[in-house]
């Protein structure tokens, strides 16, 4: 009687365990094009340790900005124009202030900036460019028009005369740079949805009834975004790219915030003497753009059928 | 249809865009600035005449729409304002630094369809295998380089340690400039025959050219790249295959033949780079062309010069597009169809 009772009690779990290990999961196919992409190239690693380090980094920068304890304006005289040396990583700049609690302090603003302006292109375009692609006709007309007119613009000019327009500041550079990013997201959901919407199961929600409204947030959507995902990760790299450039014009964040763009611009005049102080913030925004590019790369592939098999 | 009837239908098509660019930039520059007197005036305090007399330049009293009918006259005619740093037309401006920026953007042009065509040629015929893992760290490099620092690494390097390259200017200061004929140094120095200044207005180039192309080859490589990979699945590759054809002949007698109608159509998207890259690349080594213009008048918050270079790159934008249109119009008839 115990022994069958304890097969019984055994049976399941091993069964549902075995059910598991045989089910194909999305973690382990994922898991198994990043080690791919890992063995072929090492850095693909570091990318993704990289960004979620500086993505938690910021978080708590942002939440407790107690717990980084330092205070990026200090000035040092004695120190000015120090190189890089293990007091100082990133060497000091011409007010002997530490480059590194510099980078540290500003580095948080750019991810913050990016990821709001990402979002909010990504919901924007999400929304307009499904309703574009599934309604056609008439609204299609109207939405595609209108996106095609910010195409036409030169993204960085245009937030820029936006950004000097409303002053500069963060709050306006956030502005500026949402209101040029949001078209091609647009553009990409339209697309999408077009691809989708001659699927089947769009058919058969139409057949049954579902109401238009319904048939976008329930079915287009969901299916619309896995694809954009991995564009909009490659993309907080341009985002961080074009506020680092409004920023070095004096767009950016203003005293006493640190913008890393504005570090670049104010030692671009020491470039001979202390060449550090240009260009490793240039170093670390390339570096942030770099892993966020790569960690797209990944994402893509994971989510493309094509690498599954 | 003809090709003629094509164009006209792009031409009809352009009419709206530049009438929502028009629009955009007229909401940018009156309806959004929290105080129009005090932006265009550029000055923070100015004298009651001063305000009088902007407001009445650029009409700001009237009602938006009889702003914006003023505004596209005032576009069309060519009155773009007056640049409150310098005191000088900003159309006027913008012809003195044209030429500069013709002439480094189409070197960096050529260079970037130097560098980028035989990129992705290479990436897709090692597609999938080791040596493309470099050329896509090299791509992802181009791309993930913010302006200055390309700029500022190039100038450390070539002009101050190795000393082999001008950091900065057109041509060096103790040069004349060769006579003005097209405004491009290096043109007109060739076309006058003056040797000295060709070759010191070339090495002035070589760095800002290649900095700016250095941000743009990535969209040539990448569609070079997928059209090629495209091509080679195609009925007719494989008919040359199977016909015993020499695999480099395939590569680029049949595929890259075809493949490269496509790479025109991003020709427009590259330029659009170039031209938002010499704004930080002129700044850095101080040449003297829109960009610089551009920058220059962003730092000292110069509004109406702002706003003219704004209107300048969206319309070389525009006008990009429509020429590269007509150009695939013409490799490619199918399109004329659409």
């Amino acid at each position: 009687m115990q022994e069958e009772e304890q097969e019984q009690k055994k049976n399941p779990k091993t069964e549902a365990k075995e059910a598991r290990s045989y089910k194909p999961s999305v973690f382990r196919e994922s898991g198994r094009i990043l080690y791919s992409h890992v063995r072929r190239n090492p850095f693909y690693l570091l990318a993704v340790g990289f960004v979620i380090a500086y993505l938690v980094y910021s978080a708590l920068a942002a939440l407790f900005p107690q717990i980084t304890g330092f205070d990026p304006n200090a000035l040092n005289l004695n120190v000015a124009l120090h190189p890089p040396s293990l007091a100082y990583p990133f060497g000091t700049d011409n007010l002997g202030r530490n480059l590194l609690n510099r980078v540290m302090a500003g580095a948080p603003i750019d991810a913050a900036i990016a990821l709001i302006i990402v979002s909010f292109s990504f919901l924007f375009g999400a929304l307009t460019g499904s309703i574009a692609g599934y309604y056609g006709g008439l609204v299609d007309e109207i939405i595609m028009r209108i996106t095609d007119i910010f195409l036409a613009f030169p993204g960085i000019i245009l937030a820029l005369a936006i950004a000097a327009a409303l002053g500069p500041g963060l709050l306006n550079a956030v502005l500026a740079l949402s209101v040029v990013w949001w078209p091609i997201y647009t553009r990409l959901a339209r697309g999408e949805t077009l691809s989708v919407n001659s699927n089947q199961f769009i058919l058969a929600a139409r057949a049954s009834g579902l109401p238009r409204s319904k048939i976008v947030t329930r079915h287009i959507i969901p299916n619309v975004i896995a694809p954009m995902i991995a564009y909009a990760t490659t993309d907080v790299g341009n985002v961080i790219i074009l506020f680092s450039v409004l920023g070095y014009l004096g767009l950016g964040a203003q005293p006493p915030l640190v913008d890393v763009g504005r570090l670049v611009y104010d030692g671009q005049n020491f470039i001979q003497s202390a060449p550090w102080y240009p260009i490793i913030p240039g170093i670390v925004i390339f570096v942030i753009v770099i892993s966020f590019a790569l960690v797209g790369d990944l994402i893509r592939d994971m989510l493309d059928p094509h690498w599954r098999i | 249809m003809g090709f003629l009837a094509f164009i006209i239908r792009r031409l009809f098509l352009l009419v709206p865009i530049l009438l929502g660019v028009t629009l955009l930039t007229f909401v940018v520059s009156h309806v959004i600035v929290p105080n129009p007197v005090l932006v265009w005036v550029g000055t923070r305090h100015p004298s009651p005449q001063q305000v009088a007399a902007i407001t009445a330049q650029y009409h700001l009293d009237d009602p938006l729409y009889t702003q914006y009918a003023y505004y596209l006259v005032d576009l069309v005619t060519g009155n773009w304002g007056t640049s409150p740093v310098t005191n000088q037309p900003v159309l006027k401006l913008i012809g003195t630094y044209f030429p500069a920026t013709f002439e480094l953007t189409i070197a960096a042009l050529l260079i970037s369809v130097a560098i980028g065509i035989p990129l992705g040629v290479l990436s897709a015929v090692w597609n999938g295998k080791k040596l493309d893992y470099p050329i896509r760290l090299l791509y992802l490099s181009g791309v993930g380089s913010p302006p200055f620092l390309l700029a500022l690494v190039f100038q450390l390097v070539f002009s101050y340690y190795l000393r082999i390259l001008p950091s900065s200017g057109r041509l060096s200061p103790t040069l004349l400039p060769p006579t003005h004929i097209t405004g491009m140094y290096t043109v007109d120095s060739l076309l006058t025959g003056n040797w000295v200044d060709l070759v010191d207005s070339v090495r002035h180039l070589i760095l800002p050219a290649t900095a700016l192309a250095l941000l743009t080859f990535a969209i040539i490589t990448r569609i070079t790249r997928s059209s090629m990979l495209e091509t080679m699945n195609k009925d007719f590759v494989r008919t040359a295959r199977s016909k015993g054809l020499p695999k480099r002949s395939v590569t680029f007698r049949h595929v890259l033949r075809n493949a490269l109608s496509s790479t025109v159509t991003v020709i427009g998207l590259a330029v659009q780079f170039l031209l938002t890259g010499t704004v930080v690349i002129e700044y850095i080594f101080f040449w003297p062309g829109i960009g610089l213009y551009a920058a220059q008048s962003i730092l000292a918050l110069d509004f109406p010069s702002i706003m003219g270079v704004t209107v300048l790159f969206t319309l070389i934008v525009v006008l990009t597009n429509l020429v590269t249109d007509f150009a695939y119009g013409v490799i490619d008839p199918t399109v004329r169809l659409q």
